[in-house]
């Protein structure tokens, strides 16, 4: 019994499944009642499975979610000419491009973006069904609506990406292909198109939050399980009633950098960070291409930059001497 | 008992791992710029004692005696080297035999009929004359590129009659008009070729027709920090960025020979290596238009690619992986012979466009501009092209 106590416990309970409260109001659809038990899944979180509720917005989103995913998937399996074995092989490589820049904003044929825009329309309505499932199941069930905003923060960057920024542009050609290794290509692609992203400041915000979104969840999910054995893991009753465990972590810390986040604010602050990575990332995109062509000669503007001396002696531009071959 | 198998099998996975990312240590870094710039070159002593041994220069023949009657008094239909005495033009004919004929011909018959040494009629023979006119105006046309190093015939042939690397125009992937599934010249692990892409990438996998044979233009960054009308798009960028991996490639370097990566458009933190490297895009550029393209009718058909195109010239046909062809060994020093046309102490010959040519020839006039020996060779500043 004293191991089940602890998060990590090899003890699991079977119990009755548990329905869950009943949600208000009730809606359309009938709630699914079934649920099963996975052993595996106990391992390394809940054992239970389901019920589920979809919903309307759910269905469509997964309806919409299955369009696009075929869209892509089908271009990307015509593009090594139906070859399944090609499929898998060069999966990574595979891609479905935005229009080329000729078209502007205008609508091109199939073959040459507009599977893309259809693929992108879709993916959009899927993701933003499926923020309103999100907002409504919060509410339904009397929850704050902080994970729906969270959300909508990521959807900010994904719309600056694929749809706010490329109309700003005036072409569609700006936003990011569908593919693994294209995406990866676009990304470095904008960078060395728009002079460096690194000197973009809200890209650096970006990495910030990132980062620290990262060492937030490190220190919090350690100091949580370090004092488990205090009954740390019961963040809530101990944030109400400070006991041992919160005296504990809240001293190691302090011991560390004489400073603390308390078991409410540690929630808080992981909250802000995240939202902020993705809300200030899509700034950064937004400002790039519309407001600033060239982040290294911005930062060299605004003495962001610092200038270094070389070790060596740099030529000039040989396309500026007279004589020079184009 | 149970912890030392269990760390056992966990070191035995990371070992794993680490082989898997595919080269073995040690690999050194050699600064290149300001510290704290990133400017540096990573190079593995072990891959590298390879490369310097298979980048090694070709024989090499005696040198010639340079007085004597000349090739073209002597020889009939000798075109290009008439300026070489007849040492001198031997000492070219055996070397090309090392340096081009196939392995089984080493011998004159390759492109010369037996019967009669000046019938043009092999198409071979008649390549060979052009690439001779190439290589003497790259070594004194060029120096902007090759320098004092120079080429041979060596430098890009390495004893065969096709250059290992040579680049034919990608047929593409065959579904360019299709309903679906359009590639747009990139996003596939091979090319429509059939050979591995660009660095592995997924980047566009032929940025030579639009860079080494057409002139589209390079930059994509813009002169001002605020937008000023530069209308580059992402997927240029994507272009010049293959065609960055490709000099990469070729050259066995990182990015930071040239570049410093906070700025790559900026010529004040780039190394002069890059002004080098400039002037190989015009020099690949220019004889793939002046020499390979117009040579297309003269090769039968096996030697062409899929879309009828003549084997053209890349980075890599010379470089071979070596950021200079033999790591910087020069073979020409040894070739006088392929260096611009001599100026000639006797009577020039009677075709007037070598009258006209060879006067102004020296052997070693130092700027490109002046040294107009070859006689295709025209000062730098006539070359066609467009911005870059």
């Amino acid at each position: 019994m004293a191991e089940y106590q602890n998060l990590f416990t090899r003890v699991q309970v079977d119990a009755p499944h548990y329905p869950g409260v009943p949600h208000d109001p009730p809606g359309i659809w009938k709630r699914g009642v079934k649920a099963s038990a996975n052993y595996w899944l106990g391992k390394i979180g809940d054992a239970q499975i389901g019920p589920f509720y979809l919903g309307t917005t759910g269905v469509l989103s997964i309806l919409f979610f299955i369009i696009a995913f075929e869209i892509v998937g089908l271009n990307m399996l015509a593009s090594v000419n139906w070859n399944p074995l090609q499929f898998v092989r060069q999966l990574f490589w595979l891609a479905l491009e935005p229009p080329a820049p000729e078209y502007g904003l205008r609508l091109p044929p199939l073959a040459h973006g507009g599977w893309w825009l259809m693929a992108g329309f879709f993916l959009t309505a899927s993701v933003i069904l499926w923020w309103f499932r999100t907002y409504m199941l919060a509410r339904r069930l009397k929850l704050g609506t902080h994970t729906a905003w969270a959300f909508a923060s990521a959807i900010w960057l994904f719309l600056v990406l694929g749809f706010i920024r490329p109309v700003l542009m005036g072409s569609w050609s700006e936003a990011v292909p569908f593919g693994i290794f294209a995406h990866l290509d676009w990304t470095a692609a904008f960078s060395l198109r728009y002079g460096n992203l690194l000197y973009n400041p809200f890209h650096a915000l970006s990495i910030v939050f990132l980062y620290g979104s990262v060492l937030l969840f490190a220190m919090h999910a350690g100091t949580i399980m370090a004092v488990s054995r205090f009954g740390g893991e019961r963040e809530v009753e101990q944030s109400l009633d400070r006991g041992t465990a919160a005296e504990r972590a809240a001293l190691f810390w302090r011991w560390t950098m004489g400073f603390n986040a308390t078991m409410e604010s540690v929630h808080r602050w992981a909250w802000w960070f995240a939202v902020l990575c993705t809300l200030t990332g899509g700034i950064g995109i937004l400002l790039t291409g519309t407001v600033v062509d060239n982040w290294y000669l911005w930062a060299v503007k605004h003495g962001v930059a610092p200038a270094y001396p070389t070790t060596f002696e740099p030529l000039p531009d040989p396309a500026t001497l007279p004589g020079a071959p184009q | 008992m149970r912890d030392i198998i269990r760390n056992g099998a966990a070191l035995i996975a990371a070992v794993g791992l680490l082989a898997a990312c595919g080269e073995r240590p040690p690999i050194e870094t050699e600064q290149l710029g300001y510290r704290g710039t990133g400017m540096e070159q990573n190079v593995n002593p072990r891959i590298m004692a390879k490369m310097v041994a298979a980048n090694q220069v070709g024989p090499v023949q005696p040198a010639a005696d340079g007085s004597g009657p000349l090739a073209s008094e002597v020889y009939q239909n000798v075109q290009v080297l008439k300026d070489l005495s007849v040492g001198e033009f031997t000492r070219v004919m055996l070397s090309m035999v090392d340096w081009v004929a196939p392995v089984g011909q080493k011998d004159c018959t390759y492109c010369h009929n037996s019967e009669n040494y000046a019938d043009e009629s092999m198409y071979t023979y008649q390549v060979a004359r052009r690439m001779l006119q190439m290589n003497r105006d790259i070594n004194s046309g060029w120096k902007s590129h090759v320098g004092e190093t120079g080429v041979t015939c060596h430098t890009c042939h390495r004893g065969q009659p096709v250059p290992p690397y040579v680049w034919f125009i990608d047929p593409g992937s065959g579904r360019e008009n299709a309903f679906v599934g359009t590639r747009a010249g990139q996003n596939s692990a091979v090319t429509g070729l059939g050979i591995t892409t660009i660095g592995h990438s997924s980047l566009p996998y032929d940025p030579y027709s639009p860079f080494l044979l057409g002139d589209m233009p390079i930059r994509v960054n813009g002169p001002t920090a605020l937008p000023t009308g530069n209308r580059s798009s992402i997927q240029q960028a994507e272009w010049t960025y293959s065609l960055m991996v490709h000099m990469s490639d070729s050259l066995g370097v990182n990015c930071t020979y040239c570049h410093n990566s906070r700025a790559w458009a900026s010529w004040e933190e780039s190394r002069p290596q890059r002004s080098t490297a400039w002037y190989g895009i015009r020099m690949a550029r220019a004889l793939n238009n002046e020499y390979m393209v117009p040579l297309t009718d003269a090769f039968p058909q096996h030697r062409l690619g899929p879309k009828g195109d003549v084997a053209k010239v890349n980075c890599q046909t010379c470089h071979q992986g070596a950021n200079k062809p033999y790591y910087g060994a020069s073979m020409a020093k040894d070739y006088p012979e392929l260096q611009g046309a001599k100026a000639l102490p006797v009577a020039v010959p009677t075709d007037a466009a070598a009258a006209a040519a060879a006067p102004a020839a020296t052997p070693d006039a130092a700027a490109p501009a002046a040294a107009a020996g070859a006689p295709m060779a025209r000062a730098a500043s006539e070359r066609p092209g467009a911005a870059g």
